[in-house]
């Protein structure tokens, strides 16, 4: 069954507290990976890899550039679950 | 004094090492005869031709938060403990630019390591083949070349003025204290934050250097298995750990009012052309480094009261050492306590020479050579006078200790430090 839009920001609120750190509280549909979450790029990989397992989808590399907010992972997410 | 040749002093020392989690309790440890060796319990080590080792007293899993050990190959991780006591210990409040006292562009880093990062290497390998291509982790590149420890200590403390390692096997760690001090002393940096660090504690490591017959088989009794000197030694027990130093020009550490442990007198280097891996047997190679140091900064061969060996039980390596320095000291060496401190330690390959420095500066510092620990029966060819098993004090008034480092490929590392 697919994830809804909260499920998936509470999943990822998740996997970046595991991966840098930051409070799950934290983590708000516009807050930057980068700016705001310390997530570089390499740990942006990190991020994908996880989610694409949680989420039972796949974010391509071309995809993930776009990916700046934790709300346009959010959206990709949703529209691109199995 | 020109700014070529400036006078270069010890203004902080940090570790994490078999012994403790920082640079006070392997010091305790080490006064007190204490051996850091213990056998390894974990599974992939029952089958193992050796199963001891000097496993490092606190995990770094204790000490840094999680987002930076998943960023950090183990051996960036000691590194990066170690450095910040050492840090913190020279007085600085934050790293350089934000602490006003020191100029980023005036500091550095070289931290080295012998193997770098082998169990991130071998660790990802496992996951490619156990879990596929996605799951490697994007930091492996980062987490395993060599020069990562000195590069996340750089970061650490925002060094600007060069970033540094250097791989020489088992010198590692005092060629790295070696160039910090030509840093300084040229003119190319204030501070220095110089050190060694390693964590190969894993099947592959320890098998290969097995095979090569270098390591101790004593795995019945871990405490006793590090024994330079003993006539019984049967090669060397791997440690793991890291050792910093903050090196300083004496003018930066004077203006800012930094306490001095000693002074950083210089380097003496050469290298064998032998073999690949063995020593060569006259020792002439370690003669020539001492040689080289005593001629480059006209150290007074009398005021050597202390030496902090190479030793690292092996059967040959031990006693040419000895020999090679009694072939340039002469007489002089009856009056040097002589401490192989890998009897407590066990070998830290690139981490040597920076715990031993940590080592030989707290020497100094304390006026108290380390024990050496394990000699129930002497070899031969070694002078009792030389070797203690108990802790030994040293002289008053001007004293120099010297600390040496030899590794495979044929390179000899001489560091010398004085009293101030």
């Amino acid at each position: 069954m697919a994830a809804t839009q909260a499920e998936i920001l509470e999943g990822l609120a998740e996997i970046v507290n595991e991966i840098a750190g930051i409070p799950v509280e934290d983590v708000q549909t516009e807050k930057s990976f980068t700016d705001d979450l310390d997530v570089d790029s390499l740990s942006m990989v990190e991020v994908v890899v996880a989610a694409e397992e949680r989420f039972e989808t796949k974010i391509p590399d071309d995809a993930v550039k776009d990916l700046k907010t934790v709300g346009d992972a959010v959206d990709y997410i949703l529209k691109n679950q199995a | 004094m020109n700014s070529t040749n400036r006078t270069v002093v010890v203004t902080g020392i940090g570790a994490t090492t078999p012994l403790g989690g920082d640079s006070a309790s392997t010091w305790e440890g080490l006064v007190a005869g204490r051996s850091g060796i213990s056998a390894l319990e974990q599974d992939w080590a029952a089958e193992l031709p050796v199963r001891i080792a000097g496993q490092i007293a606190v995990e770094p899993s204790e000490i840094l938060p999680r987002p930076l050990l998943r960023k950090l190959d183990r051996s960036a991780q000691f590194a990066v403990i170690a450095a910040r006591e050492a840090w913190a210990d020279a007085g600085f409040t934050a790293k350089a630019g934000e602490d006003s006292s020191i100029d980023p562009d005036r500091l550095g880093t070289v931290v080295a390591s012998g193997i770098g990062g082998v169990t991130t290497l071998l660790g990802q390998y496992d996951v490619l083949k156990e879990q596929g291509v996605r799951k490697v982790s994007p930091h492996t590149v980062p987490m395993l070349m060599p020069n990562s420890p000195s590069a996340n200590v750089g970061l650490e403390v925002n060094a600007r003025a060069g970033v540094h390692s250097l791989v020489s096997a088992c010198a590692s760690g005092a060629e790295a204290v070696g160039y910090a001090i030509e840093m300084i002393r040229t003119g190319r940096a204030d501070v220095v934050v110089a050190g060694g660090t390693e964590a190969a504690i894993h099947p592959l490591p320890i098998v290969a250097f097995a095979n090569m017959m270098a390591m101790s088989k004593n795995n019945d009794d871990p405490h006793g298995a590090s024994r330079p000197y003993d006539k019984g030694r049967d090669g060397f027990v791997l440690g793991e750990g890291a050792g910093v130093i903050v090196l300083e020009s004496a003018e930066h550490a004077a203006q800012r009012g930094a306490k001095v442990y000693c002074e950083a007198l210089g380097q003496g280097l050469s290298a064998d052309s032998h073999h690949i891996a063995q020593p060569e047997p006259t020792g002439r190679g370690i003669s020539a480094a001492l040689e080289h140091l005593i001629a480059s900064t006209g150290l007074n061969t009398s005021e050597i009261m202390h030496l902090n060996a190479h030793a690292t039980s092996t059967p040959q390596g031990d006693v040419a050492e000895v020999k090679a320095l009694a072939k340039v000291l002469g007489h002089e060496l009856d009056h040097i306590a002589i401490s192989a401190t890998k009897s407590m330690t066990g070998h830290l390959l690139g981490g040597a020479g920076g715990i031993e420095s940590v080592a030989t500066v707290l020497a100094l510092h304390n006026r108290l050579a380390p024990p050496t620990i394990n000699i129930v029966e002497l070899d031969d060819e070694v002078d009792a006078k030389l070797v203690s098993t108990e802790a030994k004090p040293l002289p008053e008034g001007p004293v120099i200790a010297l600390n040496n480092s030899f590794g495979f490929g044929g390179h000899n590392v001489v560091l010398a430090f004085r009293t101030v």
